[in-house]
């Protein structure tokens, strides 16, 4: 079995997503570090505050003022924080019901080490030093041992509310294709393509990904097709794309290499756009040192006949 | 008249820390084939097809509609996918079922943990604009749980220990268990949890089918009838929720009729040592009853296949005649959020 193919892969998004009313004045609230929650109709009061009342569904709006600090109702010691989270150094997750309130709020709790958390304890807000309408204008909690804060008298109205939060996201992955396609891969880089045969149907899948769709076995046998090849059907790409050094407009085309009963698809060059065609015979243009090839461009062979390749359309 | 619907087929992975040599189709294919085989179905003899995956936790967009190559879906079949645990997927056919409109059912679901972080890809399933801009892991979550339960004074560092020895110990009778046989109650991951509470990373898929009526009882000799099975979901918000409790997973028994009569077996999806406590009195289990003996989640968690393997193992034990009436649970979301209950029984011998 050929080495195991793998490259690290970033998975990256930056979510842009609207605040509903409560939302916006809780997080506008952060910001001017005012803590707000969000009053039920049997009473209670929620922090972090929700559009609905998770008990009854009823849509609720009622804010009110908590103060700023609170009592943790549980902990838990990370001693070895991870990328993204309130602080660099070992801290206390914990879970605080702020003075006022009667849920708790999850964040960080600034502590010296696990001797010195405790359920029960006493807590206070730590404000960011810039704030920007976020959970994270919470720098963190720090323990707290005057009298209970006093909460002011918020409305929850703010000149300038936030009405969304853009939140990044970001996931690092190992990716590894696996095995047909890695084998795959792996001939492409010896200029060779290698497609792989159902052993039921007997079609030739190129890029194998392993398993015939049709039948719902394991493809294994290796088969060897083209280089030459037919453009079964192609589009004319008139937008450039981010990060793509290709003059518009250009061809993307479906190419049925021969040997192979699946379609692949790569740009076509080496012709002026307007004059690709359906049946035109193309070859791939390897440039030095890539492990795919660049594009194809036309043999200057006859046209291949519709019905050779009418099944791969 | 509702019909009679049972498991008649199950098979899963080896789970293992890493499959890197295969794709997820090509680690999923096998299961399917050994679920079929078992039956002697073929895939054009299924009538719906529901599967369980989240394209998340490998990074890799749409796999689902990849994985269905295993499947052969051409012809079309009829088939759906849910972005959750197996078990889920499951239900869903059960309902299908139900309906009349198919007979049989392939249920399959994978997970391949490996190549990212698993405890930081659960954070993008929390509320997007409290908690996850916080990063809190999976760990980090269960350990505020796992604390809070023992300032309730319901457990304590020793019993998690013996949790997750007697899991490890009980897996050693699973071939395709990962993680087994004496392990150290390890160092705190996040404290109070040790690496002994966490489950192993891991990859891994399964595959169930199901059949109603005498569909069921020509595939399988002793089919696992589904008596009840019901699923329940709790507040978002973890400072809302009773960390020390599960009511979901308590009103899903009750409604998959859980306590109508004991049962022998349970089959409990606790990645978390602590979490089995909670199962435990949630769901009214008594000493009597043989609490994961495939090792369970602590012996290996491939995420979103880890409950459907929950059901897999209680309808195995009651094709194999060692179970009569068992309990078989699925978990979603952090800390207990979303519970699936589910009731097997074999015809009476
Ligand atoms: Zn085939």
């Amino acid at each position: 079995m050929p080495e195991v193919l793998k490259a690290p892969l970033v998975v990256e998004f930056p979510f842009t997503r609207s605040l509903g009313p409560v939302q916006s004045a809780f997080l506008t609230g952060l910001r001017e570090r005012v803590v707000l929650g969000v009053r039920t109709t049997d009473g209670r009061t929620l922090v972090p505050p929700v559009e609905y009342d998770p008990r009854t569904a009823e849509e609720i709006h009622d804010l009110v003022e908590v103060a700023p600090t609170g009592t943790v109702t549980t902990w838990a010691w990370n001693h070895e924080p991870r990328r993204g989270q309130p602080l660099d150094t070992p801290f206390a997750w914990v879970l605080v019901r702020l003075d006022g309130a009667d849920t708790a709020l999850l964040h960080a709790l600034a502590a010296p080490g696990p001797d010195a958390v405790h359920t029960g304890m006493r807590v206070r807000v730590r404000w960011a030093g810039e704030r920007t309408g976020a959970i994270t204008d919470i720098a963190c909690f720090e323990p707290y041992d005057a009298e209970p804060g006093q909460p002011g008298n918020h409305s929850g109205e703010f000149t300038e509310p936030l009405t969304g939060i853009v939140a990044p996201a970001r996931l690092d992955y190992t990716y590894s294709p696996g095995r047909a396609q890695s084998a795959y891969i792996h001939a492409l880089s010896e200029q060779r393509t290698v497609g792989e045969r159902c052993p039921s149907c007997r079609k030739v899948y190129v890029p194998p990904r392993g398993a015939c769709p049709t039948c719902g076995v394991a493809t294994a046998e290796q088969v060897e097709v083209g280089p030459r090849g037919t453009v079964t059907t192609f589009c004319i790409v008139n937008i450039k794309a981010r990060n793509l050094d290709i003059e518009v407009p250009y061809v993307y085309a479906h190419i049925a290499l021969d040997g192979a009963d699946l379609a692949l698809h790569a740009r076509i060059g080496g012709i002026p756009y307007d004059q690709v065609r359906m049946g035109l015979r193309v070859e791939p243009v390897w440039t030095e040192g890539a492990r795919y090839p660049d594009h194809y461009r036309p043999t200057g062979e006859p046209d291949a006949d519709y019905d050779t390749y009418k099944e791969l359309l | 008249m509702t019909r009679e619907i049972a498991v008649v087929a199950f098979a899963q992975t080896d789970h293992r820390r890493s499959t890197e040599e295969s794709s997820e189709v090509e680690m999923l294919m096998p299961v399917l084939h050994g679920a079929l085989a078992q039956t002697g179905l073929r895939t054009a003899d299924i009538g719906f097809t529901c599967s369980g995956s989240s394209d998340y936790l490998a990074g890799r967009a749409f796999s689902f509609t990849l994985a269905l190559d295993g499947v052969g879906a051409w012809p079309p079949v009829s088939e759906s996918h849910v972005e959750m645990d197996g078990a889920w997927a499951l239900y869903e056919a059960w309902t299908k079922l139900l309906t009349g409109d198919a007979d049989t059912a392939l249920v399959y679901s994978y997970g391949k943990c490996s190549p990212g972080s698993v405890r930081d890809v659960l954070t993008r399933q929390l509320d997007p604009y409290y908690l996850a801009p916080l990063w809190p892991d999976s760990v980090a979550l269960a350990a505020l749980q796992a604390q809070a339960l023992m300032d309730a004074g319901h457990t304590d560092e020793p019993a998690l220990a013996a949790v997750g020895a007697r899991s490890r110990a009980d897996a050693t009778a699973n071939p395709h268990a990962q993680l087994k046989g004496p392990q150290p109650h390890g160092d705190y991951v996040v404290r109070p949890l040790r690496t002994g509470d966490c489950p192993p990373v891991s990859d891994g898929a399964a595959a169930v089918i199901l059949a109603a009526g005498e569909r069921a009882r020509q595939l399988c000799e002793r089919p696992a009838w589904i008596r009840g099975i019901d699923h329940r979901i709790e507040a978002h918000g973890l400072g809302v929720r009773d960390l020390t409790d599960s009511p979901s997973a308590r009103l899903a028994a009750e409604r998959a009729g859980a306590f109508e009569r004991p049962v022998d077996t349970a089959e409990l999806h606790a990645p978390f040592t602590s979490q089995e406590v909670i199962l435990r009195r949630a769901l009214r289990l008594g000493d009597d009853v043989r609490v994961n003996p495939s090792g369970g989640a602590l012996a290996a968690n491939p995420v979103m296949a880890a409950g459907l393997v929950r059901i897999g193992e209680a309808a195995a034990r009651v094709h194999r005649g060692e179970s009569d009436r068992a309990l078989a649970h699925a978990t979603s979301g952090p800390c207990l959020q979303q519970n699936l209950v589910a009731v097997l029984e074999g015809d009476p011998r």
